[in-house]
């Protein structure tokens, strides 16, 4: 009985030490960089990711202003359960606040919900589900970067207005490809244009001729390729093969990225419309952050959108943290002052987080340029049409995102 | 029906690789009893030795056919006088692991170099175009690749079952002291074994190289596929493993086509349906 009081009063003390402790202002972060480290997309996340997280922990100063911040990294190899494995070791053990880069669709999913149920944060700027802002929107997730809608919207429409009205979709098989479909089949029908069939190949295939037969089989006018990666790479280049662009069908990137276009080379690449939200030749702030960037990396890669989204979305969080003055740990009102204020970096401009945690800015639509356009390395894109960030994303009343009311 | 015959042709293209790339583990168990893990990275490191040779020197890809399949050889020779020979007379499962480290640091490195998504290799001009032949738009390059991958496994199962030095070879796995009295160099004979089975898993690397991406990875994604046709075949049977090779591109390219969701795991169906029946393969003696 005794022992059974003093084991009593000893955990009210620690409680109380431990309450305490919270009141004073705790300004000690911890960011977690969950993302393909080794895999098909780890040229657009990845070891980038790291880096753009480390440089805006370098770039914000808050080090000299009292705070301590820890940048960590893990692999989830493309898959959801590895993801929550160590999503859960972050939460609970490490004590990570904030998750970056996040890329897979199916992981992100996974991710999303256990940062909500432990309170954390998670700024998405790798996948691509729109479903992340729709009906599995939460509280404590920000999607940054891009997303299937967006894409499809902007992709979507411009090839369907310029006479692609009968499509054919080759969509990888997991939940990232299947919201693509679904959002870009949507916007071809909506601006007139019909489905005539659709293909799904598992994540990683390295062979696409089947598939590419199917499509060129169909007489669709366009192609949608609904994957990503060393996937789309893959295709672009048998397709080549195959004679489809040749045979008067054409090829629709709906995710693409520069890192892409880079393994591609432009002799393969050239004439691919697509849309991205960053580029690192769009102004003298997109090319300064992406030189020093650049001078870092192994391979001297420019950033991708999500390495870029990484660095954009991280500068607000401190921003947001600096605002309130200490305390990272309660994730959702973190989330809800980032809401609260706009948003302003040299890589994404000005712009907004919408309730349903998408973050809004402008849309671009690029053309990859032909080799004699290409001045040097890595100057891949040019800019053939913007979407302005009102109209890019999806309309907050669409959404079926539980927290609009 | 037209539809069919095109899934046919694809599905024979992908069996050369299978083809190539399992008659090389094949030698390598039959003649060494090593499975060669490390199979996959020498495949990949084929592909690169093809881009580098272009890239660096100039050196055009017929050049790089030649070239590549020695150089990677050399280094597979390398592996095997430095660490597999150690490993004679011990379990199977002792080569397995060294090899597969090998594999996991070779791809590693290549990895923190190159990155993941890969470097382009363009398709040699002599081999550009396509022809039509009425039921498909057939690649002039992936006809090649399915003529030239046929002859080479071809000339690889003459080479050990038809001639002399195939039968030294033969012999010398069977009874090794017995064929060193007769003053064969058993020990170089087995590297130079190992070394014909890398080379030609670079062979099918430089094969790839116009096809898919050169990266890093291509050899680990296909790799385990290559293993499951292995074990279909039989162990270490050289003209098992050349047929249940293109057999298995034809079936797989038919899964593409009835049912694409299951054309990654149907291969291992097959695999795990021919262990329960018969546990030695298709065409494999009993150990």
């Amino acid at each position: 009985m005794k022992q059974k009081l003093s084991k009593l009063l000893l955990g009210t003390a620690l409680s109380l030490v431990a309450a305490t402790g919270a009141f004073a202002q705790d300004k000690t972060i911890k960011i977690g960089v969950l993302t393909d480290n080794s895999g098909l997309y780890a040229d657009l996340g990845g070891p980038g990711s790291t880096l753009a997280a480390q440089m805006a922990v370098e770039d914000a100063g808050l080090a000299g202003k009292g705070w301590k911040v820890d940048v960590v990294s893990a692999d989830h190899q493309n898959k959801p359960d590895i993801g929550t494995n160590v999503a859960r070791q972050w939460l609970d053990v490490e004590k990570v606040d904030v998750f970056v880069d996040v890329l897979n669709s199916g992981v992100a999913l996974a991710v999303s919900n256990l940062v909500k149920e432990k309170n954390a944060v998670l700024i998405d700027t790798g996948a691509a589900t729109s479903d992340l802002t729709g009906k599995a929107c939460t509280p404590n997730t920000i999607h940054w970067v891009y997303d299937t809608y967006m894409l499809a919207n902007s992709t979507g429409q411009a090839l369907v207005k310029a006479g692609g009205d009968s499509w054919y979709f080759l969509t990888a098989d997991y939940a990232f490809g299947h919201a693509l479909e679904r959002d870009t089949a949507a916007v071809v029908t909506k601006s007139g244009g019909k489905v005539v069939g659709t293909v799904r190949h598992p994540l990683n295939t390295a062979d696409f001729s089947s598939f590419l037969l199917q499509a060129q089989a169909s007489k669709a006018k366009i192609i949608g390729m609904a994957n990503a990666g060393g996937d789309t790479t893959n295709t672009i280049k048998q397709a080549a093969e195959f004679g489809i662009v040749s045979g008067g069908q054409k090829l629709a990137g709906l995710l693409l990225f520069l890192p892409d276009v880079h393994a591609l080379g432009l002799k393969v690449a050239q004439g691919l419309n697509f849309t991205e939200t960053f580029y690192w030749d769009l102004n003298d702030g997109t090319r300064t952050f992406s030189k020093r960037f650049s001078e870092r990396m192994k391979n001297k890669a420019m950033p991708s959108m999500i390495q870029a989204g990484v660095y954009s979305g991280l500068i607000h969080y401190f921003k947001a943290l600096e605002a309130m003055g200490g305390n990272p740990h309660d994730g959702a009102k973190v989330v809800a002052k980032m809401k609260e204020m706009p948003t302003d970096d040299p890589l994404f401009g000005k712009g907004s987080i919408r309730i349903d945690g998408r973050k809004i800015h402008p849309a671009y639509l690029f053309e990859v340029k032909t080799p004699a356009e290409s001045k040097g390395p890595w100057d891949y894109y040019k800019l053939v049409g913007t979407t302005p960030a009102d109209q890019a994303f999806r309309p907050l009343s669409e959404g079926a995102c539980p927290l609009v009311k | 029906m037209q539809a069919l015959y095109a899934q046919l042709l694809v599905g024979l293209i992908n069996g050369s690789f299978y083809a190539l790339l399992s008659l090389g583990l094949a030698v390598i168990f039959g003649m060494l009893n090593i499975i060669n893990f490390a199979h996959g990275a020498l495949y990949m490191m084929g592909a690169f030795c093809a881009y580098f040779l272009l890239n660096l020197l100039g050196i055009g890809y017929w050049w790089a056919l030649i070239i590549a399949p020695i150089a990677v050889g050399i280094f597979g020779m390398i592996l095997e006088r430095t660490m597999l020979q150690w490993l004679t007379g011990l379990d199977h499962l002792y080569g397995l692991l060294l090899t597969f480290g090998i594999a996991l640091i070779v791809q590693g490195l290549f990895q923190n170099y190159f990155g993941s998504s890969g470097l382009p290799y363009a398709i040699p001009d002599e081999l550009r175009g396509g022809m039509n032949l009425g039921f498909m738009f057939l690649p002039i390059y992936r006809g090649w690749v399915v003529v030239f991958s046929l002859v080479v496994c071809l000339a690889t199962w003459f080479l050990i079952e038809k001639t002399r030095l195939g039968a030294n070879l033969r012999a010398a796995t069977e009874n090794p002291t017995l064929v060193r009295a007769f003053g064969i160099n058993v020990p170089r004979m087995i590297t130079l074994t190992y070394g014909l089975g890398v080379g030609l898993a670079a062979l099918a690397g430089v094969l790839s190289a116009p096809i898919n991406q050169v990266r890093p990875l291509m050899g680990a994604d296909l790799i385990i596929v290559v293993f499951a046709v292995v074990v279909i075949g039989g162990m270490g049977s050289i003209m098992g493993s050349i047929i249940t090779g293109f057999a298995l591109g034809v079936i797989e390219g038919l899964t593409k086509y009835f049912y694409p969701e299951a054309s990654n795991t149907v291969v291992f169906v097959l695999m795990v349906l021919v262990l329960l029946i018969k546990p030695t393969g298709l065409t494999g003696r009993a150990a």
